[in-house]
């Protein structure tokens, strides 16, 4: 899949979530998402990025403009290196929780995009993989 | 390809350009492609010639496929698939034209043969390359056709899903045909956005033209329920058949917190309750 | 750390939401909007969202959370203007704030809230006097 662009941003405190969710949305309206489809990534970007701050103690995010056999996609990547997610199927589960939130993060955000994996090494780190094509 | 295998093309190309024309203008005429109909004989030889000089352009630079030659080569025969398509040609007809120059281009190489343990070589290399242009010109023609296909169903889905006033405040969305899930987000969308732009506070979802619901299609109505809730709108579903009912109980899903009318007429009364509007006869032609 | 200005309108607390708001001033906002009903004893809260280019699980948990506590504290919670991509985002998300009073622009939400308030016998304004230009003062 040939990169249009790409660009990281770190996600060290709750400002820098709003920064990732505003790179990501100029990156959606630049690919040509419509609406919609703009608020559904730049809210599954708030999702995992606040997921990447609360739980891998920070890390970064890198947004991707993806093209393949004519259609367009946004990629966004969230790296951390914290403690890791002993259950990933049970993570992805609606209402399931470790810390504060309500458990709609990573279920939900992979609700709003396209594909979205999870590769994570307890006491390494997790990587969250998401694309949303046009 | 090597150049070696197309060395002995480049010279024919060179060498026998006038007869390899003249040739497959012939076959042209004599082929069932040919349609003087659609096209004059003087405009076929036109591309004909130009073909040629672009080929010959081509298999003469020794550049490899990328190169400029070939690309300019590749956008000629976008281009006159592009027309002849509009002309009226089929795909076929269009690809029997390129194909037909295989014949004199067989000839020629045939009688320039200076090695006859290179020409089964020669030849190869000649028909994979005339096959591969031809098969580019069914290609550009199918993409055509593809966007055309996709233009027509947007079309089709505006045209075949207006959200209507129905009253100050009350917008009716009546809905046709089969639902498919994308065709349902789509005007559910639409929807919302007209609640905006009105400030409707209760819109009408009618589903009387509506076969069958599936549960993908069930769930969107739902959702939209939900979000008009979420922006401060009241949503009402009316014209459910009674296969539709059916179907909904059995796929478990749940419709307990959403209004739900036999009739467009009875969500039109129940919304103007809601909106304030008193409803009643009276005994001159004028309507509350 | 900046914060989310709260004006009262007679018996009303009225929150417009035009940034991207991060965590801490969502929270700061919840604390201060619960520290102003019980301190002016406000029977009512708007908040409005139309400025809001998204809602994800955290605001829409603390704009739930605002509408709890505030009936705790004896106060109706309407929120307005939210906008179609986040109410259907939302949604998606899992997110259907149940017992959270919704309007579709301020106008509507105030006489929603006036409404809702006079049905429970709590104002005495006469109906339908409410139209009138909404200045909102700062507070009396």
């Amino acid at each position: 899949m040939p990169v249009q662009r790409s660009d990281a941003l770190p996600i060290r405190n709750a400002s820098d979530v709003v920064a990732v969710r505003q790179l990501v949305r100029t990156r959606a309206q630049e690919a040509g998402f419509n609406l919609v489809d703009q608020t559904r990534i730049v809210t599954a970007a708030s999702e995992l990025a606040r997921n990447t701050l609360d739980y891998g103690g920070g890390g970064r995010a890198t947004v991707q403009v993806l093209t393949e056999t004519g259609r367009t996609g946004l990629r966004m990547l969230f790296e951390d290196e914290g403690p890791g997610i002993p259950d990933i199927e049970l993570a992805l589960r609606d209402g399931y929780t470790t810390g504060h939130g309500l458990g709609l993060g990573l279920g939900g955000a992979r609700r709003l995009m396209n594909d979205l994996r999870i590769e994570s090494q307890p006491g390494k780190g997790t990587r969250v993989d998401t694309v949303r094509w046009r | 390809m090597p150049p070696s295998q197309t060395s002995a093309l480049a010279g024919v190309l060179q060498k026998d350009r006038a007869g390899v024309l003249q040739a497959w203008m012939q076959d042209q005429q004599a082929g069932s492609a040919a349609r003087p109909d659609l096209m004059p004989a003087s405009e076929v030889q036109d591309q004909a010639s130009q073909l040629l000089d672009l080929l010959a352009a081509a298999v003469g630079s020794g550049e490899g496929r990328d190169g400029s030659s070939w690309q300019a080569l590749r956008q000629f025969l976008a281009s006159i698939s592009t027309s002849r398509a509009a002309q009226g040609f089929s795909p076929v007809e269009t690809a029997a034209f390129v194909l037909s120059v295989k014949q004199p281009l067989f000839t020629k190489l045939q009688q320039r043969a200076a090695d006859p343990g290179q020409l089964p070589a020669e030849l190869w290399a000649m028909t994979t390359l005339i096959d591969d242009l031809a098969l580019q010109t069914t290609a550009v023609t199918l993409e055509a056709r593809d966007r055309m296909i996709a233009r027509q169903q947007e079309e089709m889905l505006e045209l075949s899903t207006p959200v209507v006033k129905l009253w100050d405040g009350i917008l009716a969305l009546p809905m046709i045909g089969t639902l498919d899930s994308a065709r349902t987000q789509v005007v559910m969308e639409s929807l919302l956005q007209r609640i905006v732009q009105t400030g409707a506070e209760v819109a009408i979802i009618d589903i009387t033209g509506v076969p069958t619901v599936d549960t993908l299609v069930a769930q969107h109505l739902i959702k939209t329920v939900t979000a008009a809730r979420l922006m401060g709108a009241d949503c009402i579903i009316s014209g459910i058949r009674p296969q539709i009912a059916a179907t909904i109980v059995h796929l478990g899903v749940d419709l307990t917190n959403v209004d739900t009318k036999a009739t467009l007429a009875d969500a039109f009364r129940l919304a103007l309750r809601r909106t304030g509007h008193a409803l009643g006869k009276s005994n001159g032609s004028e309507r509350a | 750390m900046d914060r989310i200005p709260i004006l009262k309108m007679g018996r009303f607390l009225l929150v417009t939401i035009q940034v991207d708001m991060h965590d801490r001033l969502a929270l700061a906002l919840q604390d201060d909007l619960t520290a102003r009903i019980t301190e002016t004893g406000a029977r009512g809260v708007l908040i409005d969202i139309s400025a809001l280019e998204m809602v994800d699980s955290f605001i829409g948990r603390m704009i739930a959370n605002i509408a709890s506590m505030a009936r705790i504290l004896d106060a109706e919670t309407v929120v307005t203007g939210m906008q179609p991509a986040v109410a259907i985002t939302l949604v998606e998300l899992g997110l259907d704030l149940p017992g959270v009073r919704t309007a579709l622009t301020v106008e509507r939400g105030m006489r929603l809230l006036r409404s809702v308030l006079r049905a429970a016998g709590e104002l005495e304004e006469p109906s339908d006097a409410d139209d009138e230009g909404s200045d909102a003062g700062p507070a009396e």
